[in-house]
């Protein structure tokens, strides 16, 4: 419900508020410099850039399987999709044939990765309404996802997974037990923070018609993910340029109607499960192939030798020689490859001139092209409105700035 | 009637070491409000990025920050006491990190959590500050690319065991103030 | 309506602009149109508003620096059509005295602060955008780092031996 001002034109005097860079409120580091009538903002001003890194610049001097470190940085909430997303990208330029086993499996990795990310997301929507309950609970379950990723690659949050043609080892049983385990629990899980703030008369009335967007302004900014789908255009990667066997899956792209803050949170909750349902028919599909062992392609020019290989094999020494000190033969071409992210279409766009290191790497980044238009989306808004807009648009500071 | 002490897995803080009597305790002032500060810090979480997350399952259910005294985050640098930097800070972001801390009242710490805030991580950039202890003084470096939770934690733990023995004239020593004008702050 | 082919496309525009279309190229699963640059906006629109296109979503834009080209400075643009999934890449080159480029916004707010990061990372200026300064960077700085010829390297550090590592000397002439 939108309150009239009711004081005359010529009265009126704006004040200029600063939010951020540092405040509790802004999740990562980006400051807005307020324009406000009393409570409502008139307009805004965007900085962005205090936590610029240098990622492009940094990539054109690592060689490819350097770069996978620098990708988890990005969005670093759900860090295998941007691994998975690079590694597809060289995959794509060497023109490497991936056995099918290793495509589900990533394709378990990155539904894993997306659930995370929509839980922290919805999570923090929760604590910026005030609901700090529901942050408690979702944690919890992310502790989980981190625990099979700790199985499988070592690490909880940057987690560098997978390497360029595949994993690193193949899951093993524990890992498998956690994620039958995971999947049959977190449907519950989600139901008991649902049942705290989907029909909770204060949060729908905080949330609906909390910073709307259209379908075409949305689409003039060039949003993706669920930011879009909330608006109502049913825009997924995952459908529409299928990579990683994604084609064989079956699932629905939830869309909402108003693209306000409610419907981010709905969207991004039934996401939610449409990844669960994705990740039990991968598992199934893995069950019923004949190829029961393999976790990588076979491209040995890229792809390093076992060590105890390396260390009785001649060619096997070679290859791993080449691949370390970077003399392997990249071809020459530029190649774009996007994945669905957490926030939507995340590009890698890589120009290699054949050299070990890229000659030009640009991240095609959805935070940073959808964050241009939190300045339409609060005008006219109150402030605890404008927090709450920034924080279902799910903003990262490290895709923001790279 | 069962002893209640052993009933329970509490645990009272031991009380420092003094000359007790009817009704009195005599020990050093020192110890007594060390042992006050150290179970009762209000952090000011400056958490920038990845670090920042981690920081966020440390203070979640499975690794509980508010056991250690840490239940009140202070997001206003007056209020807070110990300063935890969590994340990359940019050269962009120096000058705003420089006057969170002059906003901070004595006594204050700095915990510096991650690679990238100690020393500038993986990030030889143009554009990264190679480690916080540029621009202002720091108290203890947990590293990590992100830390564990449990680092975080031994971390807060160093804190404290820095924060208990600590002199009660240590701000207005002559060393303390050399420190200060060293990094340019008064 | 049906989805163009490429080829479809190749002859529309080449229809509409004739010369100013310089080549077409196949690079993995794309089709890259080289262009003049003062057809930019022009081509752009007419993508756009063509209902057997309609390219009205901006994927992407970014600068590219190539020093050993004759024209070592070029904006790429990827441009797709939703209702059709047809993507298409356009890039314009120029020269460094000539860094400028028509701005999109216009046709697409998206490209509001791509340009604003070509221009704080290349130095590429825009004609006609709101505002054009550093968004990435610190607003004082005065060269612009991702051209070829900049270190990546903090030049602050003293504590990394430069031939153990070895990291490039500093060699920084700064070009405006």
């Amino acid at each position: 419900m939108q309150l009239k001002p009711t004081i005359p034109d010529d009265h009126k005097q704006y004040t200029t508020l600063n939010l951020g860079p540092t405040h509790p409120a802004t999740h990562g580091i980006f400051q807005n410099v307020l324009t406000m009538d009393g409570e409502i903002i008139v307009d805004s001003e965007p900085t962005i850039g205090y936590i610029h890194r240098a990622f492009e610049k940094l990539a054109e001097h690592k060689p490819f399987y350097q770069i996978t470190p620098l990708t988890d940085r990005m969005n670093y909430c759900s860090s295998p999709i941007n691994n998975m997303g690079w590694h597809m990208t060289v995959e794509k330029l060497i023109k490497a044939e991936l056995p099918k086993r290793v495509e589900y499996m990533r394709v378990i990795i990155m539904e894993l990765a997306r659930i995370s990310d929509h839980l922290v997301c919805n999570s923090v929507i929760g604590v910026d309404t005030g609901a700090m309950t529901g942050f408690l609970y979702v944690f919890q379950w992310r502790e989980d996802i981190y625990e099979i990723y700790e199985e499988i690659c070592g690490a909880r949050l940057t987690t560098n997974i997978g390497r360029i043609g595949g994993f690193e080892r193949d899951f093993n049983e524990t890992a498998w037990r956690k994620i039958k385990k995971l999947v049959n629990d977190l449907p519950a899980g989600l139901k008991e923070f649902e049942k705290l703030l989907v029909r909770n008369r204060i949060f729908m009335d905080r949330t609906i018609g909390c910073g709307p967007i259209s379908a075409e302004r949305a689409l003039n900014y060039s949003f993706s993910g669920p930011n879009l789908r909330a608006a109502g255009v049913d825009y997924d990667v995952r459908a529409m340029n299928p990579y990683s066997s994604y084609e064989e899956f079956e699932f629905e792209i939830p869309i909402g109607k108003n693209g306000d803050t409610y419907d981010r949170f709905m969207v991004r909750e039934e996401e939610m499960y449409q990844s669960l349902s994705i990740i039990r028919q991968a598992m199934e599909k893995i069950e019923k192939l004949q190829d029961k062992t393999s976790f990588h392609a076979d491209i040995p020019s890229f792809y390093l030798p076992p060590k105890e290989d390396v260390y009785n094999n001649m060619e096997a020494l070679i290859y791993h020689f080449k691949i370390v000190m970077g003399e392997t033969d990249v071809p020459k071409g530029e190649v774009y490859h996007c994945v669905e992210g957490g926030n939507g279409e995340l590009g890698f766009y890589l120009m290699s001139d054949g050299g070990r290191q890229p000659f030009r790497l640009h991240f095609r980044r959805p935070c940073y092209i959808y964050y241009q238009a939190y300045r339409e989306m609060i005008k006219g808004a109150f402030l605890s409105d404008a927090i709450l807009t920034m924080s279902s648009m799910n903003v990262i500071a490290g895709e923001l700035d790279a | 009637m069962k002893d209640i002490q052993s009933a329970s897995n509490v645990n009272i803080v031991q009380a420092p070491a003094g000359f007790e009597g009817p009704g009195f305790f005599a020990t050093k002032l020192d110890h007594v409000v060390g042992l006050a500060r150290k179970n009762s810090i209000w952090p000011l979480p400056f958490a920038t990025s990845c670090c920042g997350i981690e920081f966020m399952a440390t203070m979640a259910s499975t690794y509980d920050l508010a056991r250690f005294g840490s239940e009140r985050l202070s997001f206003s640098p007056r209020q807070a006491d110990l300063l935890m930097v969590m994340g990359t800070i940019a050269k962009k972001m120096g000058p705003v990190l420089r006057q969170v801390y002059e906003q901070m009242a004595e006594p204050r710490w700095v915990l510096s959590v991650g690679a990238c805030a100690s020393s500038g991580g993986i990030f030889d950039s143009y554009s990264v500050l190679q480690g916080i202890d540029h621009i202002i003084p720091v108290d203890v470096y947990v590293p990590g690319c992100p830390p564990r939770p449990e680092q975080i934690l031994e971390g807060v733990m160093s804190i404290q065991t820095l924060i208990q023995n600590e002199s009660l004239r240590r701000r207005n020593s002559p060393e303390y103030k050399q420190l200060l004008a060293s990094y340019g702050i008064e | 309506m049906n989805k163009p082919s490429i080829d479809q496309i190749a002859e529309a525009i080449n229809e509409k602009f004739g010369n100013a279309i310089l080549s077409r190229e196949e690079k993995y699963d794309f089709t890259v149109f080289t262009i003049d640059k003062s057809i930019l906006v022009s081509l752009c629109k007419f993508l756009y508003d063509d209902e057997r296109f309609q390219f009205r979503y901006l994927t992407t834009a970014c600068g590219i620096h190539l020093p050993d080209e004759p024209k070592p400075f070029a904006m790429m643009y990827q441009l797709h059509s939703l209702v059709f999934n047809v993507r298409i890449r356009i890039k314009a080159y120029t020269t460094l005295n000539d860094l400028h480029f028509d701005t999109l916004i216009p046709i697409f707010s998206a490209a509001n602060w791509m340009e604003r990061e070509a221009f704080d990372f290349y130095g590429i200026r825009f004609n006609g955008h709101p505002k054009m300064t550093r968004i990435l960077n610190v607003e004082d700085m005065d060269y612009h780092p991702m051209r070829k010829e900049y270190p990546v390297e903090d030049r602050t550090r003293y504590d990394k031996d430069d031939t153990m590592f070895g990291r490039e000397k500093a060699n920084f002439k700064k070009l405006t």
